[in-house]
């Protein structure tokens, strides 16, 4: 399990969101295991919401919920010390050993679901509003041949507290944002985060670069990739818990960052991913829920719809997108026939008027080249990346259905120990009893784990679903009003051109 | 019903300013086309139908003035390639902006074509004209007579004399200026048609993607799925504009310098054959002079006659060939000068409008937010 890093990060989130919650507690603790901070516990309890199972970042769930239920019961004062535990936000993660998982207890607390949403939370929010701004840019060729690379500039100008300076700058290149991505999804999206997807690779579109055409197409490339590794950034910091990971912030603020090689799509880990992804499929295929739970049964349907949709909204705008550039394409040739027609007449004034037909209309390219462009970056971009979202979306509904698979198959091994233990009752081997009983108490702690996991991962949802909807409605809104004043502006341009050229036109006598 | 065109010449009794193609009207596969045109004394309008058929007959009689000196130097107002409903794709090619509009701009050539017609002041007087244009019953449609202008009918070697070195270096220009235009013509009306087209297919695009998005209406009170709905509603509206607004560049751009370009194209290929025919005339000329020449003294009258008659011919043929030229030149200037004015002055009105609409869009989705 030290393949990823381990820290609990989201711990000190929640303590982030109360009030002064520097003053609340020590300084960072390196091991975190189980030692006691000094913090009040009145102040832990009333934030009671506070421990979320964001910790439970671990590929095998199962050990951490063994060491949870051995360490600590629901009441013990020793989980208030467990909830402090967590670095400062300035600590730069290491992999630190893999003793270090807190175990997330007092999920089924019945304080915490008194609480209404996490939203309260998020509303005792105290220190820095959002404000962040991340740029991607000036994409750099590093090497030559086939293991050359783009490195991309990334600047993050902000106010807020969290990061070390206002502004700042490092250099990142393509498999660093996706191995940001793979720590993410690995330590948030099993417990029901919906974290962007990174930007996809594109194996033709790289080796073009690489071997170094300086084509149109390549640098179309590079300019997609370059736009989308700047939303993808904005859209992980804009998410309240992923902000504050310390991977995010390491990645935005440190100038060395090691090389994430599994991220490779040919590699071992690439292909492991691959395998993985099938076995999914094929268990999401078998697992029968009984949804208990209109909200998510009326929003698993709502997801598959929305994705149906933009699906085919993208679609139509890559039409309207390639129809564009055609007409950038046949303007330009048309442009070139009307500049050769006014070198080809006699007539001065007319010839005069239509090289001015020649230039009107190489600019009036120009600005259909702009509205494909504002086409594609805005909205076909756009459609793609929710799709892209509604796909995570999608993935942290399943991980629920798996939570609930697990607590099912808990209970399931547990009524047969139990009828195991009672046949055992009449015989006469009082260490199988005793092994009946102890396997029995540990399975009992792993329902009732398994209960507050779905629970958890349910509630996360809700939020992160709310979230997600808010922000749909203004990417949309934002994007659109771009788009429209794109369009108003290409207006006025045509409106100046076609002004200028009526008196060449009018002067041909 | 038969009329039979007297080979009189008469004044035509109609305005050829004001001809025009008011309705094109489908008949299964035949189209047939309304022509009004204002009657010169007092005040009365001729009503006439007449199909492609009629236009090509009067063409044939026009091509057919054998007596008329010089009428080869005449550039012939040219007649658009036949409109068909349903026509192949090779046809719609040929057609290119006519083909585009049901049939709109295809009037409007064949307006033109009939005022041009109309007013040429030899062509006019061909009684064939009036009876065009004013006859109730539609003119005969017995086969014309064989004509010089069918250049199908040209042999193969006949093409050989279109390099053929001029005498007079007025020509010489001309055929110089005329060949190069043609093609630049040519090319920049096809390069046209191919914007045109394309921003037809950005219009059905458009309308297709406004539809799309007023499906992604939600249902439900959740203030976000309202939210959302309302956006593409109205993003809907916007796309719905935009293909509005694309449809009416598309349409600016066809009626008027498209049918400019189209016209003018057609125009230097009529001028071509006029340069071709007097060039063959007088490639004709130069081989009966040294016919004359050479002949021995029995045939020398004979040839002489001929080389007489093939000079006379081909002095009217300069002379009104001239003429012609020098009028096709101001003809032509005005006419692109009025398709470029006109286009710029139409698409300058799309333009303004819509400005407005897309700037009324954007405070209203401002307003929404």
């Amino acid at each position: 399990m030290a393949d990823t890093a381990r820290d609990p990060p989201p711990e000190h989130t929640d303590f982030q969101e109360l009030e002064d919650a520097e003053d609340l507690f020590p300084e960072p603790v390196t091991t975190q295991e189980s030692e006691p901070a000094s913090l009040p516990a009145e102040d832990i309890s009333t934030n009671s919401n506070g421990p979320k199972q964001d910790s439970l970042f671990d590929d095998d769930p199962e050990d951490l919920f063994a060491e949870a239920t051995e360490e600590v019961s629901l009441d013990s004062p020793e989980r208030d010390v467990l909830l402090s535990d967590g670095p400062s936000p300035a600590i730069t993660p290491i992999t630190p050993p893999t003793s270090v998982i807190t175990p997330r207890i007092g999920l089924a607390h019945d304080d915490m679901f008194t609480h209404s949403s996490f939203d309260e939370i998020e509303e005792e929010e105290g220190g820095d509003s959002f404000d962040i701004h991340i740029s991607v840019s000036d994409p750099e060729k590093v090497g030559d041949g086939m293991n050359a690379y783009m490195a991309y500039k990334v600047t993050t100008k902000t106010s807020m507290s969290l990061f070390k300076s206002t502004e700042f700058v490092v250099k990142r290149r393509f498999s660093d944002f996706l191995g940001l991505h793979s720590k993410l999804a690995s330590k948030y999206l099993h417990i029901g985060y919906i974290v962007p997807p990174a930007p996809e690779k594109s194996i033709v579109g790289m080796t073009k670069v690489k071997v170094g055409k300086e084509d149109q197409s390549s640098n179309e490339f590079v300019e997609k990739r370059r736009s989308a590794l700047e939303r993808y950034l904005m859209r992980t910091v804009k998410h309240p818990i992923l902000l504050k990971d310390p991977d995010v912030l390491q990645f935005l603020e440190s100038s060395e960052l090691p090389r994430a090689v599994s991220t490779q799509a040919l590699s071992s880990a690439g292909l492991l991913r691959m395998v993985n992804k099938a076995a999914d499929a094929v268990n999401k295929m078998t697992i029968k829920m009984n949804e208990s739970d209109a909200w998510f049964e009326e929003k698993q349907q709502h997801f598959e719809n929305l994705d149906v949709q933009l699906r085919k909204l993208h679609a139509s705008v890559e039409s309207l997108v390639c129809h564009r550039k055609e007409l950038s394409v046949n303007t330009a040739q048309f442009a070139k026939s009307a500049a050769m027609l006014g070198n080809s007449e006699d007539h001065t004034a007319l010839s005069r008027a239509l090289s001015q037909l020649a230039e009107v209309e190489e600019k009036i390219d120009q600005l259909h080249q702009d509205q494909a462009n504002a086409d594609f970056y805005l909205f076909s971009e756009l459609l793609g990346d929710y799709v892209r979202l509604i796909t995570a979306v999608k993935g942290v509904f399943d991980h629920r259905m798996k939570t609930w698979q697990k607590w099912q198959d808990s209970q399931m091994l547990l009524q047969k120990k139990r009828e195991a233990e009672a046949k055992l009752q009449f015989t006469n081997k009082p260490d199988k009893l005793q092994q009946a009983k102890d396997e029995i108490k540990e399975l009992e702690g792993k329902v009732q784990q398994g209960e507050r996991d779905f629970e958890q991962i349910s509630k996360t949802i809700r939020k992160e679903v709310s979230r997600f909807e808010k922000e749909r409605v203004k990417d949309f809104k934002t994007i659109i009003i771009k788009y429209l004043e794109s369009l108003v502006q290409t207006q006025q341009q045509l409106i100046k051109y076609w002004e200028a050229f009526l008196p060449e036109a009018k002067a041909i006598s | 019903m038969m009329e039979e065109v007297k080979e009189v010449t008469s004044p035509l009794s109609v305005h050829s300013h004001n001809i025009k193609v008011s309705e094109v009207l489908k008949d299964g596969d035949t189209l047939t086309f309304l022509i009004v045109s204002q009657k010169l004394s007092g005040t009365g309008e001729y009503h006439v139908d007449r199909t492609y058929d009629d236009f090509e007959w009067l063409q044939q009689h026009l091509f057919s003035q054998e007596d008329v000196p010089g009428i080869q130097g005449v550039i012939f107002p040219p007649l658009p390639a036949k409109a068909q409903v349903n026509a192949s794709a090779k046809v719609m090619k040929q057609l290119g902006f006519l083909g585009l509009g049901e049939w709109q701009p295809y009037c409007k050539a064949l307006e033109t074509f009939l005022r041009q017609v109309a007013a040429h002041s030899i062509l006019s007087k061909n009684n064939a004209v009036e009876i065009f244009l004013t006859s109730s019953d539609p003119p005969g449609r017995q086969r014309a007579r064989k004509n010089i202008f069918n250049r199908l009918s040209q042999a193969v070697e006949e093409m050989r004399k279109e390099g053929h070195k001029d005498v007079d270096e007025f020509f010489q220009t001309e055929r110089d200026h005329n060949l190069v235009l043609t093609g630049c013509t040519k090319t920049a009306a096809e390069r046209f048609l191919d914007v045109v087209l394309t921003e037809q297919k950005i219009a059905v695009a458009c309308g297709h993607f406004s539809a799309v998005l007023h499906l992604c209406v939600e249902p439900g009170e959740d203030p976000d799925k309202q939210a959302f709905t309302k956006a593409c509603v109205k993003l809907s509206e916007v796309f719905d504009s935009m293909k509005k607004h694309m449809t009416s560049v598309a349409e600016n751009n066809v009626s008027t310098l498209g049918l400019g370009l189209d016209l003018e194209s057609r125009y230097q290929e009529a001028e071509k054959e006029m340069l071709f025919r007097r060039t063959c005339k007088l490639v004709e000329l130069e081989t009966a002079r040294r016919n004359a020449e050479k002949a021995k003294p029995v045939k020398k009258a004979a040839m002489e006659e001929v080389k007489k008659a093939a000079e006379t011919e081909f002095d009217h043929i300069c002379q009104v060939a001239k003429k012609e030229i020098t009028q096709f030149h101001s003809v032509r200037v005005e006419m692109l000068q009025q398709a470029l004015v006109q286009w710029c002055e139409k698409q300058l009105v799309t333009a303004k409008e819509n400005a407005d609409q897309f700037n009324q869009h954007l405070q209203a989705f401002r307003g929404m937010a």
